[in-house]
Formats: structure tokens, C-alpha cells, sequence
């Protein structure tokens, strides 16, 4: 099962809960599981988090594969100047 | 030259890593090259914009019939020729904007939130008669009371700009409108028990002043709308793509008809990744029929495009006696302007990220106010909150006793460090920027009286994300390269360099262009230090696919099986025994033949990058205050950034110097000064005053190259750090020139003076 961390403000919408273990092998089976487990969770994983795989952040990429043990953030979208 | 990733190679031909002469460098020079206000068209109108006088008013009504009836007037524009938008979040530089918002800010609707703020635009047949027709335009305004300081607004009872905006990211949600858009927060650890560890604490409040990008070419742009529909449009912008978009989703434009150019641009810093003139050029050619030009004075541009934030940073950092920093704690209040936004997010994750600490609890606020919206600027965000970090850093060093340098190595974070927002770095080169500035005969030399030495870390996360190429195999064997990321800091010298190594041909038998929408996939903008990344692993793609296809076009010609030729250093080589029968091929040699062996040879890259490294830097600077001017003058001036690999050193070096430059003006000198009537009051450059050439000295780059293993080349984006650590660095100089900690930017002549003489070292 992979280890996955809600970074910030997003485990308010959680009631809490920033730590789960999900059996999820893919970004875009992490966002559905999480999806189903927090409803209230479903809009801002859609409109946008960047996800740090074991150290490697990756944005926008839904078919990134996660390991069953890897480590996994979720955080705020980056981009720059 | 160094292999990298295995793609440095071919006969001798390395032009990655050396430092090639730029393709746009003559048309430059010469004055040929054409930035956004050379564009003109045949008929063209001028277009003029009407901003409130006010910094906060209700917009009562707007009469436009004595400027319709001017003579020379063809359109003219108000909020009532922009739908409304609804309230849907997007991407805008390292922020989240509003579209409910943007389409509040290119044309004011209920209010005016600042200053400077569009109310109407006219299109006429000359600028007189433009600027006549704008004081025909009337419009009844109800003043009301104005908030300009971030801590003034957040208070109970501040002017209220929105009455819909309720504090988001607390719970339970606020039962009262405010002025505070959203509380953001990072945690690492227990940063109370890290306090209770800690031997030494320091704890600081600093106030850092909103800075414009400074930009030397205005926001210029050109639009013509044919009677279908069909849209043109030439712009300065650091991403032409993300242009299009807005236009067509505030203007109800299918994006299949707008067609935008990215013109030369002088300048962006991230101050050119959202859209200001843009539709307003659009609509009134829409309504004008003509093609509308419309350029933006200095005054403009000052009033009414973004600077970065202003902000209130409070910081409190523990350390063991042995130096090992075991808590941070911050609370960042970010001013965004008249609409939500500010880079308040990344400053809280940017804040603690070159150390590694256990015990770590961040706190943002995003704050409105009447002043124009924040757009970015190289690492938004970050060098605020890493500025007071940097502050509190040192005089923890000194109240320890410790080297500053010894103590940032210390706790430097490192590969397999866990950053305080959450996952682990890979490998990192902040070691080994404190290890270069450490062995430079700078930092090794002694001061004098009155003169200071100062050091600060600095780091940026940088991205990738969508970028597509295309190169183009010409009949005689030269190769057009098309990028879609404006290039403003040496992108085509760098991508130049890297299609010449990856087909084997010479730097010069390459030309680069940055095609338009039209011409090209969607590319994300020129920001977050991504465009050489990301256009450099989607080359090597559409090289990949040339070689592909120019090996299966050989193996054809010579009825070979494919593993009986390679593609090395710019040719199709037979191997083994087929090397007796046949000769070796060049990608010319394929050119010339193209028609007779599967027609036009071409590759096209489309990638959404991913695995952009972190890029950490250390700055050191020494400068010299005089006492009896309060002035500081910089006289030498270091920098040491981890590029990961540098495509072209000399544009790396630029990168260095220019957000070090940038840095120097932001810590000494530059400010919004606003009157108590919430007008901006220096909006010149002889009254704001960012550093002249006159003003630094040739500023020396170090270049670290810790190999990024996730770019074909090793590359990190270099562009955003460099803007980072001058803030500390020259705070922590100033204090070690004067024995003051100053805690608020700009550290200008009359405040330097004042403290001064507040302590008594004041020579006059």
C-alpha cells in the first residue's frame, strides 16, 4: 500500500485526516480512492494538485505510475515567473 | 565535455555546454529585432484606456456619447462589452486566478479597485484624438474609503473591496466578508516541542515593499478581428498560448480562430504571464472593424500591471548550541492587490526548504487591498519569505558564534532531506554552492570600516509541464526549429545548441523560431524556469523520431534489417559487413533525396515535462554604507547556483546576474510609495528607482552542476533562484557594515541614515 500525505490546507477538507494507505498504482487511481473515501475532496484534486512521488513531483499527470510502497505527497500546484 | 545522462557526444560537433553565438543576437544589435509596439498594420486604429483617478469607487454610470461623437472615434468599450464570467480558478504564473476576476481586472464592472484601474477603452484614428475622446467619457463615480497596508486590511472593520470574499482554509467558514482571501499552512513535525529543544531562539517581524518586475518594454499589442471572426493577434507575453486562452474565454472566441504571435520581448520576470491589453484590443477591433494597436506608457504599466506582493513576515528559529536548528516557525501576510492571489502558497513552502528541520509550522495569508493585482516575479513569492529565514539565520550564527557558511552547511538540506512541504529531495547542490562560495578568494578578503560581508541560501522548486517542438529537415540538410515558449533569457541558443548535438549537424545550419499558435501544439507559458527544460527533452523527442525514421529510410535504400545501421554523430552508419557496401548517409544527404524516399523528414516533440530538479543557490555580497548618506553602495558581488547542466553557460551566467541585479534593487532601493489619497506616487523610473549599470559591479557566477538524472541532459531550471538570496544576503552585509539589523525593505538611503543616527553612528 502506498503511504499518501495531504499536504496544507487539503486535509481540512478531510476533517483532518492528512494520512492514508492506498492500494492505488496509478495518479489518476490515487485521485479516485481518495475521491471516494472524501467526497469534498474530488473538486480540488480536479482542479489541480501537483504530486510529489517518492521525492519526484509530477503535475498534471494522471497515468504516473505509484509503486505499492512508495511515499506520496499531495501539494499546491506550482509554476513560477 | 562531460557526458550527461549519455547525451553529449557526436563527432566533435558539442555545442551543448559551450557558449554558441545567439541566433537573435545581430536583429538585436541592429535594431531590426521587432518587440510588441513595431508591430503595425495597414488601417490601424490607436487605442487608449480610461483608468479611475480613484483607488476604490463604485462605478455609478459611464457616458460615452460626446467621445462617440468625436471625429476620428471608431469604437469604444466598457464593461458592458465583457460577459460575466463565473467563478472558476486557473493557473496564472504561480498563482490561482479567478476568471470571475480577470475579467474584473482588464475592465473594471461594479468597482474600481485601484488606482489606474481600466474603466473604458476608445479606438481612434490617432492618439490626440484617442486621448481627447477619453476626457469625453464621463463617469460618475461614489469615492469610497480606501486600504493600501496588508496589516490595515486584514483588521476588523478596513475597507471592504468584495463583499462575497470570505476567508478560505479556515474552519468554520468566516459568517463575514474580509478582506483575507485565504489562510494557507504547512506543518512539519512539533514545532512547540522543537522550541523546547532549541538553546538559542530568534524571533523577527520584517516588512518587505511590493516591486514591480521592471520590464523595459512596455505591454504592447496589436489586434485585428476579420468580419468572420477570425482573430489576430501580436503580443508581448511570456506565453502566447495561455494569451489565446484568456482572450477567448473573455471574449466568447473559439480558440481554432484566434491566432496569436509572440513578439520579441524585452523583458517579462513573470510580469507578462497574464493578460492586460489583450482583449481590450480584440474587443475594440471586434467593434471597430480595424486592426487596434494599443501600447502602455511607463506610468501604466506601473499603475495598472503587477508588481509582486508587499508583505509582513514574522519568523522564529531555534537552535541547539551546536548550531543544528531544531524549529522554524513563520507567519506570512502577502499582499495580492485588489483580487485574490498573491504568491503567498509557495512563500510558505519556499520559506524553510534549504534546511533540514524537523520541527517546522508555516502560516500564509493572502490579503486584498487597493492596489493593482500581483502577477509573478522570478520565484514569486520565495524571496520574501526566505529573505527573513536568511535574516534570522545569521544572527543565530552570530549570537552561536558560528561561520554563517558553516552553519547554513550544517543544515543544508541534502538528497534524501524530507523539505519542509512534505516529500524528500533527490539529489540537491545547495553543499555544494556553500562549498564554492566558501573557496573564493571573495569571501577570503579582508573589508575595511563601514563596509560588510553578507551570505544567504536561496531555493526554487521549478517545473516542466506541456511544451511541444518541431523540427523540420530542409531540402538542403539545414533545420528549422519552431519552440512555442517565448524566448526571453536564450532560449533558442540554448535549443539550437541542443538539436545541432542530438542530429550531429553545425550550430549554424540550424535556425529557431518561436512559431505561433497557429503553427504549433499547445506550449504552457515562459515561467517557473521551465522553457529550456522542457523544450530540450521535447527535441530530443522529435529528434528521436528523425533518427527513427532516417534509419528506416536507410534501411530501405540499402535493403538492410534495422540492426544492421545506427544513427551516430549526424549520419546513418552501416554496421559490420554492410560497412563494405555502402557508404555512410548525413542528414543532408537524406534531405537532398527527401521526395524520393518517403517525402518531407520532420520531427515533433510533445511532452508534458515532468522531473524538473530544485535548484539551490548561495549568494555573497560585500557592500559599503556611507554614514553620512545612508547609502549603500555594492561593491563585489557572487553567485553560486546548482544549473544541474548548462546548455549555454553564458546565458546561465545571465540568469545569475540579472536575479541578482533584480535582488540588489528590490533589498536597497525599490518601492511603491503610495500617498494617503492611495495614489501611487513614483509611478517613473526616476522616482523608482531600480539599479543602473552604474550602480553594481560585474557581478561573478559560479556555476554548480548537480545533474538533474530526470533530464536527458541533466538540466535544472535556473531562471527563478537567482532572485532569491540578494534579499538576505545584503541584509546580513548591512548589518555586518553598520551593527544594525534592519528589518525592513528597501534598506534606502533615509531609512539606513535614520537608524544611523538613531544609534549614534551618524558622522554629520
Amino acid at each position: 500500500m502506498a503511504r499518501v500525505v495531504l499536504v496544507g490546507n487539503l486535509a481540512q477538507v478531510t476533517g483532518g485526516v492528512a494520512e492514508f494507505d492506498l492500494s492505488a498504482t496509478s495518479v489518476q487511481q490515487l485521485f479516485r480512492q481518495l475521491g471516494e473515501l472524501h467526497p469534498a475532496l474530488a473538486p480540488h484534486l480536479e482542479s489541480g494538485v501537483a504530486v510529489a512521488i517518492d521525492g519526484q513531483i509530477f503535475q498534471d499527470a494522471l497515468l504516473e505510475p505509484i509503486r505499492a510502497d512508495s511515499e506520496v505527497f499531495l501539494l499546491p500546484q506550482i509554476a513560477g515567473g | 565535455m562531460a557526458e550527461t545522462n549519455g547525451h553529449s557526444r557526436t563527432n566533435g560537433q558539442h555545442y551543448v555546454g559551450t557558449r554558441t553565438v545567439r541566433p537573435d543576437g545581430m536583429d538585436k544589435v541592429t535594431g531590426r529585432a521587432r518587440f510588441g509596439a513595431d508591430f503595425n498594420l495597414p488601417g490601424q486604429l490607436i487605442g487608449r484606456v480610461l483608468r479611475s483617478p480613484h483607488p476604490h469607487a463604485r462605478i455609478i454610470a459611464i457616458d460615452t456619447s460626446k467621445a462617440l461623437a468625436l471625429p476620428g472615434v471608431k469604437a469604444i468599450i466598457t464593461r458592458d462589452d465583457f460577459a460575466d464570467q463565473p467563478s472558476e480558478f486557473i493557473p496564472a504564473g504561480e498563482m490561482m486566478m479567478n476568471y470571475k476576476d480577470v475579467v474584473r481586472n482588464v475592465m473594471a464592472r461594479e468597482k474600481a479597485l485601484y488606482e489606474g484601474h481600466p474603466v473604458a477603452a476608445v479606438a481612434a484614428t490617432s492618439t490626440a484624438i484617442a486621448r481627447k475622446a477619453l476626457k469625453l467619457i464621463d463617469v460618475t463615480y461614489e469615492v469610497l474609503p480606501h486600504v493600501i497596508d496588508v496589516v490595515l486590511a486584514m483588521r476588523p472593520g478596513a475597507p471592504l473591496l468584495h463583499d462575497d470574499l470570505f476567508t478560505a482554509g479556515v474552519e468554520p467558514r468566516p459568517d463575514k466578508p474580509s478582506n483575507i482571501a485565504k489562510r494557507v499552512e504547512i506543518k512539519l513535525g512539533d514545532v512547540e516541542a522543537g522550541f523546547k529543544k532549541a538553546d538559542v531562539v530568534v524571533e523577527r517581524e520584517f516588512k518587505t515593499a511590493p516591486v514591480h518586475q521592471g520590464y523595459i518594454e512596455p505591454h504592447a499589442a496589436l489586434a485585428t478581428v476579420s468580419e468572420d471572426g477570425a482573430t489576430e493577434l501580436w503580443t508581448t507575453t511570456q506565453g502566447h498560448f495561455i494569451v489565446r486562452a484568456h482572450c477567448a474565454r473573455l471574449l466568447g472566441l473559439d480558440m481554432g480562430k484566434v491566432r496569436v504571435t509572440a513578439t520579441e520581448i524585452g523583458g517579462g520576470f513573470g510580469g507578462k504571464t497574464v493578460v492586460y491589453l489583450e482583449p481590450l484590443a480584440i474587443a475594440l477591433s471586434r467593434k471597430a472593424k480595424r486592426p487596434v494597436k494599443m501600447v502602455m506608457s511607463r506610468e501604466e504599466v506601473f499603475k495598472a500591471s503587477g508588481p509582486t506582493s508587499g508583505a509582513t513576515v514574522r519568523v522564529k528559529m531555534g537552535a541547539t548550541k551546536d548550531g543544528k536548528f531544531v524549529a522554524g516557525f513563520a507567519e506570512l501576510k502577502y499582499q495580492a492587490g485588489a483580487f485574490q492571489g498573491s504568491p503567498v502558497q509557495p512563500g510558505v513552502m519556499c520559506a524553510y526548504a534549504p534546511y533540514d528541520i524537523e520541527n517546522v509550522h508555516v502560516i500564509g495569508y493572502d490579503v486584498v487591498s487597493n492596489r493593482p493585482k500581483v502577477a509573478a516575479y522570478r520565484a514569486p513569492g520565495a524571496p520574501i519569505s526566505e529573505y527573513a529565514v536568511e535574516s534570522v539565520v545569521d544572527e543565530i550564527a552570530k549570537k552561536l558564534g558560528l561561520d554563517p557558511i558553516e552553519l547554513r552547511m550544517m543544515n543544508a538540506a541534502r538528497e534524501g532531506t524530507k523539505a519542509a512541504y512534505g516529500p524528500k529531495f533527490g539529489p540537491i547542490g545547495l553543499e555544494e554552492t556553500l562549498n564554492a562560495i566558501k573557496k573564493t578568494e571573495h569571501w577570503n578578503t579582508p573589508l575595511r570600516k563601514w563596509q560588510g560581508r553578507g551570505v544567504a541560501s536561496g531555493f526554487w522548486f521549478n517545473i516542466g509541464g506541456e511544451t511541444t517542438v518541431s523540427l523540420t529537415v530542409n531540402e538542403d540538410g539545414t533545420i528549422s526549429l519552431m519552440a512555442g515558449t517565448p524566448d526571453i533569457g536564450g532560449l533558442r541558443a540554448s535549443l539550437t545548441s541542443v538539436v545541432a548535438d542530438e542530429l550531429g549537424v553545425p550550430y549554424d545550419k540550424v535556425r529557431s523560431i518561436i512559431g505561433d499558435t497557429g503553427s504549433l501544439g499547445f506550449n504552457f507559458l515562459t515561467g517557473g524556469s521551465r522553457s529550456a527544460f522542457s523544450g530540450s527533452m521535447a527535441i530530443v523527442e522529435a529528434a528521436k523520431q528523425i533518427k527513427a525514421d532516417l534509419c528506416a529510410r536507410a534501411c530501405k535504400l540499402w535493403e538492410a534489417k534495422p540492426d544492421q545501421v545506427e544513427f551516430k554523430d549526424g549520419a546513418v552508419r552501416p554496421l559490420g559487413a554492410l560497412g563494405e557496401k555502402v557508404k555512410p548517409m548525413t542528414v543532408a544527404d537524406f534531405a537532398k533525396t527527401a521526395g524520393k524516399t518517403g517525402g518531407p523528414i520532420g520531427g515533433v516533440g510533445r511532452i508534458n515535462a515532468q522531473g524538473a530538479g530544485p535548484s539551490f543557490g548561495t549568494h555573497l555580497v560585500d557592500l559599503e554604507v556611507d554614514p553620512e548618506t545612508g547609502r549603500a553602495t555594492i561593491l563585489r558581488y557572487t553567485v553560486a547556483q546548482d544549473a544541474g547542466r548548462a546548455l549555454h553557460p553564458a546565458y546561465v551566467e545571465g540568469q545569475y546576474q540579472g536575479g541578482a541585479v533584480q535582488g540588489i534593487g528590490w533589498a536597497l532601493n525599490e518601492e511603491y510609495v503610495y500617498g494617503d489619497d492611495g495614489k501611487l506616487q513614483n509611478a517613473g523610473f526616476l522616482d523608482y528607482r531600480m539599479p543602473v549599470a552604474s550602480d553594481v559591479p560585474m557581478i561573478d557566477a559560479i556555476l554548480v552542476e548537480v545533474a538533474n538524472p530526470k533530464h536527458p541532459y541533466g538540466v535544472r531550471g535556473v531562471g527563478e533562484t537567482p532572485i532569491v538570496p540578494p534579499l538576505g544576503a545584503i541584509a546580513n552585509a548591512m548589518e555586518n557594515a553598520t551593527g544594525i539589523r534592519f528589518t525592513e525593505l528597501p534598506m534606502s538611503p533615509p531609512k539606513v541614515l535614520k537608524a544611523l543616527k538613531d544609534k549614534g553612528l551618524n558622522r554629520a
